[in-house]
């Protein structure tokens, strides 16, 4: 930012955490879409190993977001929550840039709805459960209930064995392209995989393995990682 | 070539499809029936097209199209230029809707199906009621409406002043869970909330879902 001369605002505010699975998935796509934005960190889980703030309980948050979560995002013309939302939202209006995340036509915009619905139906239930007691307890100072891990695994593979099915005949999930399905799948699988040690689940299906490996090493990806993470993660690319 | 909805019409999720459809003042599609009391939704035949083995898919044309929110965004855009116009006006519209989808999908859609399931289906197959689990998602889907009555003391509707694809979402489950399961007083001790569902249940296309055979009553 200049020290003197008009402040030219970002075209968009995302509040939240760049380490948090949701706000993750919305930095991403505007990454992804090459769209400025400032992000104003807020830490719902109350405890952040760099900053502590409790502004999301706070009422005038509250009236942006009235579940209290992040992320909360805004541009010129929205104020809005919900991350699955709130990706579709940039991908639709930035369509004309970068990737084409929502794919090229009716018939693969539909694709994409419905692989992002499974993603939020099927895949989210699954793993979030896993994650939380494998990785989040342990950040809490926790220890994860292994009764609540291995149903949460084993539902997650039984959720696997279809996707491997499905990468058998397309390249992505909703077709040839990679899309804000395949997006919203990174952050929970990214610390299953390298944060809980769970990455066999993946790598014994050939054809999960082979998409996993590739949407991990999108370049938006590792430069993500590393802004998250930056005491365990480097951008390799930089 | 003919809609065709693969699912049974009382169900909730094919339930929000055909709403949809009624929406849209598209009458012509077929129900294939799917038989949930024989197991075919697990069957070999039925898992080529829908893999989760869960109700309802679509076929239209060259589209097969499974998850029932999929299915609804596909019936609002295909069908945009008729009926409800089910994602507002403008872009701001659309946004909002598709944010008030996901909290249907993400915050209502859990405790509610949990409600349902324990109170409505559980009894039906002589399953046991897990009364902690109608307890605690009794408390969860109330912290929710107390959202809802805040939302709509400030819009007729959740996305805005207009009816849309969020609202829509809601009403099969909300109608089992009022109807068939008798939890009424958490809607009707919010006013706002109250007057919202009183919205919902008289339109035309809940109705024409509600006269469809099969429903227990």
């Amino acid at each position: 930012m200049p020290l003197c001369g008009k402040y030219i605002p970002p075209k968009c505010r995302v509040y939240g955490a760049p380490y948090s699975i949701c706000t993750s998935r919305v930095i991403m796509t505007l990454m992804e879409k090459e769209v400025d934005y400032e992000l104003r960190l807020l830490d719902t889980a109350g405890r952040d190993f760099r900053i502590l703030t409790k502004e999301y309980k706070e009422p005038r948050y509250l009236a942006l977001q009235p579940f209290g979560k992040t992320p909360l995002f805004q541009d010129s013309e929205v104020k809005m929550f919900e991350s699955r939302a709130i990706i579709r939202y940039i991908a639709r209006k930035h369509d004309d840039h970068g990737p084409h995340l929502y794919g090229t036509n009716e018939k693969e915009r539909t694709m994409v709805d419905q692989w992002l619905e499974v993603e939020a139906q099927n895949y989210n239930p699954a793993i979030a459960p896993a994650v939380f007691h494998l990785v989040f307890a342990a950040w809490f100072g926790k220890i994860g209930d292994i009764r609540v891990i291995n149903p949460s695994l084993e539902r997650l593979e039984k959720v696997l064995d279809i996707y491997e099915a499905q990468l058998m005949k397309t390249r992505y999930l909703a077709g040839d392209f990679f899309s804000l399905a395949d997006l919203s799948h990174l952050p929970f699988t990214h610390l299953l995989i390298n944060h809980a040690g769970k990455g066999d689940l993946y790598s014994k299906r050939p054809f999960l393995k082979a998409w996993w490996e590739d949407i991990f090493s999108r370049p938006t990806w590792l430069k993500h990682l590393a802004k998250a993470f930056p005491h365990i993660y480097y951008d390799p690319n930089e | 070539m003919t809609f065709q909805v693969h699912g049974t019409a009382p169900s909730t999720c094919t339930g929000r499809v055909l709403i949809a459809l009624y929406e849209k003042n598209v009458e012509d599609f077929q129900i294939v029936e799917v038989d949930l009391m024989k197991g075919e939704h697990k069957s070999p035949e039925f898992l080529k097209n829908q893999p989760f083995g869960q109700i309802p898919f679509i076929v239209d044309g060259d589209v097969q199209l499974f998850e029932s929110r999929a299915i609804c965004r596909y019936v609002a855009h295909k069908y945009a230029d008729q009926g409800t116009p089910l994602y507002g006006a403008t872009a701001a519209d659309a946004a909002l809707t598709e944010q008030w989808l996901e909290v249907e999908a993400q915050n209502y859609n859990g405790p509610i199906a949990a409600l349902v399931f324990n109170l409505v289906f559980a009894p039906m197959f002589g399953a046991p009621r897990d009364d902690a689990v109608v307890a605690a998602q009794t408390a969860k889907l109330e912290a929710v409406l107390d959202v809802y009555e805040q939302r709509l003391s400030e819009s007729k509707f959740l996305a805005g002043d207009f009816f849309s694809l969020a609202d829509l979402a809601h009403m099969t489950y909300t109608h089992y869970l009022i109807n068939m399961a008798h939890q009424g007083a958490m809607f009707d001790s919010r006013p706002h909330v109250k007057a919202w569902v009183a919205e919902l249940f008289a339109r035309p296309s809940y109705q024409k879902w509600l006269a469809l055979p099969g429903h227990l009553h």
